[in-house]
């Protein structure tokens, strides 16, 4: 059992002093915490999916009947669905890689000896702190046609950013990948700053240029962590629901996690939304699968 | 082991510390309303009931996108946060169906309800299933969507004399859908940032449908027969075609970036100077014609919904009834609340507060209708409104409606017999998965 791993106390300590042994820490803090999970997640994740065979609606009073595969089937067949999907592909790669360009690009840019370099990149942080919600009524400002400032500094006149079906999605990535390209700086540069220095100087000996120089040292080097930055934002962006749900409600835009908000809150279809909710717990899983084994074979290298 | 045990113990207590709720004071009653003014005249009201009976009356709001949710949410668990509710019009069926409100139908028949209530409002507020006489709730909050214009726009004898040279008529509030497009027209004038006409087009919960169905009624169309569920030759009839081609029209001579619009949008149009003519509920009025909410509050007019090529003038309902939760443990003081709130000194003071009142004595009297510049459109369309469907799958129906009918609004995808073809069999699909009609 647990406890024989657990050391006990040495007598004169002020935890012992006190009165609190590590069992009474496991037990006041380690096991309401894993309470809260089972009760709060486990448990629903697995009475969810007995829902999922049901046509269980939590808006009536109707008993819960089983319909198999019935709402499986029915989602996959439904066209809406899998072009809500497919937005959310073209989303995921659009804004992952923006993400990845800018930040890793201003990452390279910090990675020197400047002034006021640990201003400069905590202000670079702030996006990130901000909160979606918040974020996305900004942008909606920004990007309104008769008086936002991004038509006024681009000189644009009253082109359309979000009511224009075509521009909707690239809009809400654009605002995405300015929100959250400072988290993948933040670990690319921790990457950078971990290459040895000694490397750059031998490529310089050899008179490597700087491209060689970039693809052969700097990012093989990089890559690990790159990688763990990427399978984060791809699982976010996957489940981006508050940003795109506020800037815009084109359906050319619309991510699947809105589609099952309206499924499971606005329709009231719980079993419908709770496969939903499954099948795309399972494509998630997957690629943050295919991510991790890429990431090991990385790492091996 | 006893302090092994303690400690668990209060973990465990932390736990339960924080789900445990505070318990409410006997002589409390709380409403759920969405966060907006006439929620605020309803606290106001509350205020002068428990001058009167010392029961504490409190009016708990929530912004209109989660207001639906919310409230759901609270049912769906069988809670008691609430001891009434001021539901939307579409709740009805979900909310009766599935236990949630109390059957008010003794109520209504002890108190007469139906003879002090405008028809229209007991009708879409109260009854479920449409003509069964089974009531769920009192007629609380009148609303439907009326239209609001810029009278100085309109008055400029220049504007004036150039619309008359353009479309051969006198340029004035809109006499039917026709003028309200030319009007819509003539004003639309992107390089001096004016434009014509501001209207619905949110599709995330009912806007779209709110706006598509003030074109529909008036063009005398339908969306389908409320007692047998046929949508086929209602929603996808020649009329219901021509009325969703007039909408879309206007969609036209719309502000910039108008694909995302509902009240606050609108009422923005006439406030920013950037249209002539907006759409909108007539609970959002009061804030026109306050000097503090808009610089042009006295040049703004109101009109009722215009009438179609046929002469049919209908509007699109909004309003909501309040209705007893059958979770809350205080339904007889409930029930008392709502007998005060039918009294006609009551509903007279209602109105004064700013709330729309549905009493049909108050409506009709002179000192309402001249009270403010819109009660007299607001009388008039409360005797000729129309409602979406009030069942249980409302909100399915409602997400099918904006789903074919965004794109051929916004994105131009289609013609509008696809469109609402398309439209009929989904609603046909819907119904039959529910055994209704068939």
């Amino acid at each position: 059992m647990a406890t024989t791993m657990i050391t006990t106390l040495d007598r004169s300590s002020r935890a012992a002093a006190r009165g609190l042994s590590d069992i009474s820490i496991r037990n006041l803090f380690i096991i309401p915490t894993i309470l809260f999970l089972i009760v709060f997640n486990i448990f629903p994740l697995i009475y969810s999916l007995g829902y999922s065979f049901t046509d269980f609606r939590a808006s009536t009073s109707a008993a819960a009947n089983f319909v198999g595969l019935q709402n499986y089937r029915d989602l996959l067949s439904d066209p809406y669905v899998w072009s809500n999907f497919a937005i959310t592909a073209k989303y995921v790669i659009i804004s992952v890689a923006g993400q990845l360009l800018v930040g890793f690009g201003v990452a390279m840019l910090l990675n020197r000896d400047i002034p006021l370099k640990g201003l400069l990149t905590t202000l670079l942080l702030l996006p990130m702190m901000l909160s979606m919600a918040v974020v996305g009524l900004f942008w909606k400002l920004l990007y309104d046609p008769s008086f936002g400032i991004i038509n006024y500094a681009l000189g644009l006149g009253t082109f359309e950013w979000l009511s224009d079906p075509k521009m909707a999605l690239y809009a809400v990535a654009l605002t995405d990948i300015w929100m959250w390209s400072p988290f993948v700086m933040l670990l690319s540069l921790a990457g950078l700053s971990a290459v040895p220095k000694h490397l750059y100087e031998a490529a310089a000996i050899d008179r490597a240029g700087p491209f060689y120089t970039f693809f052969r040292i700097t990012l093989p080097l990089v890559a690990p962590i790159l990688m763990i930055a990427v399978i984060f934002r791809t699982m976010e962006a996957f489940k981006t629901f508050d940003l795109a749900y506020i800037l815009t409600s084109q359906p050319t835009a619309e991510l699947i996690s809105i589609r099952l908000y309206k499924m499971a809150f606005q329709e009231w279809q719980t079993g419908r939304s709770c496969a939903l909710a499954y099948i795309v717990l399972i494509m998630v899983l997957a690629i943050t699968n295919i991510y991790v084994k890429y990431l090991n074979k990385v790492k091996e290298r | 082991m006893r302090k092994t045990m303690t400690s668990l113990l209060a973990g465990i207590g932390l736990v339960l510390a924080c789900g445990t709720s505070v318990y409410a004071q006997e002589k409390e009653l709380t409403i759920f309303w969405a966060e907006w003014d006439p929620a605020n005249y309803l606290q106001e009201l509350g205020n002068e009931y428990e001058k009167e009976t010392g029961v504490k009356i409190t009016v708990e709001t929530t912004p209109w996108p989660d207001f639906q949710t919310k409230a759901f949410t609270e049912f769906n668990a069988h809670g008691d946060a609430y001891d009434m509710v001021v539901g939307d019009s579409q709740w009805l069926g979900a909310g009766s169906t599935g236990g949630h409100y109390v059957d008010l139908t003794d109520f209504f028949n002890k108190h007469k309800v139906g003879d002090v209530m405008a028809p229209a409002t007991v009708k879409y507020y109260a009854e479920y299933p449409g003509g069964s006489s089974k009531y769920w709730a009192i007629p609380l909050e009148g609303d439907a969507v009326g239209w609001s214009y810029r009278k100085d726009w309109f008055e400029d004898p220049k504007e004036k004399e150039a619309f008359k040279a353009k479309y051969g008529y006198d340029l004035d509030v809109p006499k039917d859908f026709k003028a309200l497009r030319d009007i819509a027209e003539f004003f639309y004038r992107p390089d001096q940032k004016k434009y014509g006409i501001a209207i619905y087009t949110d599709n995330s919960y009912d806007a779209m449908a709110m706006g598509f169905e003030n074109a529909l009624f008036s063009f005398g169309g339908e969306l389908g027969d409320y007692k047998t569920y046929k949508v086929d030759g209602f929603i996808n009839s020649d009329k219901a075609i021509a009325a969703l081609d007039a909408y879309k029209e206007l969609y036209k001579f719309t502000p910039p970036g108008w694909a995302k619009s509902f009240f606050v949008e609108d009422n923005q149009a006439i406030t920013e100077n950037l249209a002539a003519m907006s759409m909108n509920y007539f609970a959002f009025f009061p804030s026109l014609i306050n000097e503090a909410s808009n610089p042009n509050a006295k040049n703004t007019g109101f009109f009722a919904n215009p009438p179609g090529p046929n002469g049919d003038q209908f509007a699109a309902l909004g309003g909501q009834g309040i209705s007893i939760v059958s979770y809350s443990q205080k339904q007889e003081e409930a029930t008392k609340f709502l007998e005060w709130f039918i009294k006609d000194e009551t509903q007279k003071k209602w109105a004064a507060l700013g709330g729309y009142t549905c009493s049909a004595a108050v409506l009709k009297s002179p000192e309402f209708q001249n009270a403010t510049p819109y009660n007299k459109a607001f009388y008039e369309t409360m005797f000729k409104v129309k409602d979406f469907w009030a069942v249980p799958e409302y909100a399915e129906l409602l997400q099918q409606l904006n789903q074919r009918i965004y794109p051929y609004m916004i994105g131009g995808e289609g013609t509008a017999k696809e469109t609402l073809d398309a439209l009929a069999a989904d609603w046909n699909a819907t119904f039959k998965k529910y055994g209704r009609g068939q």
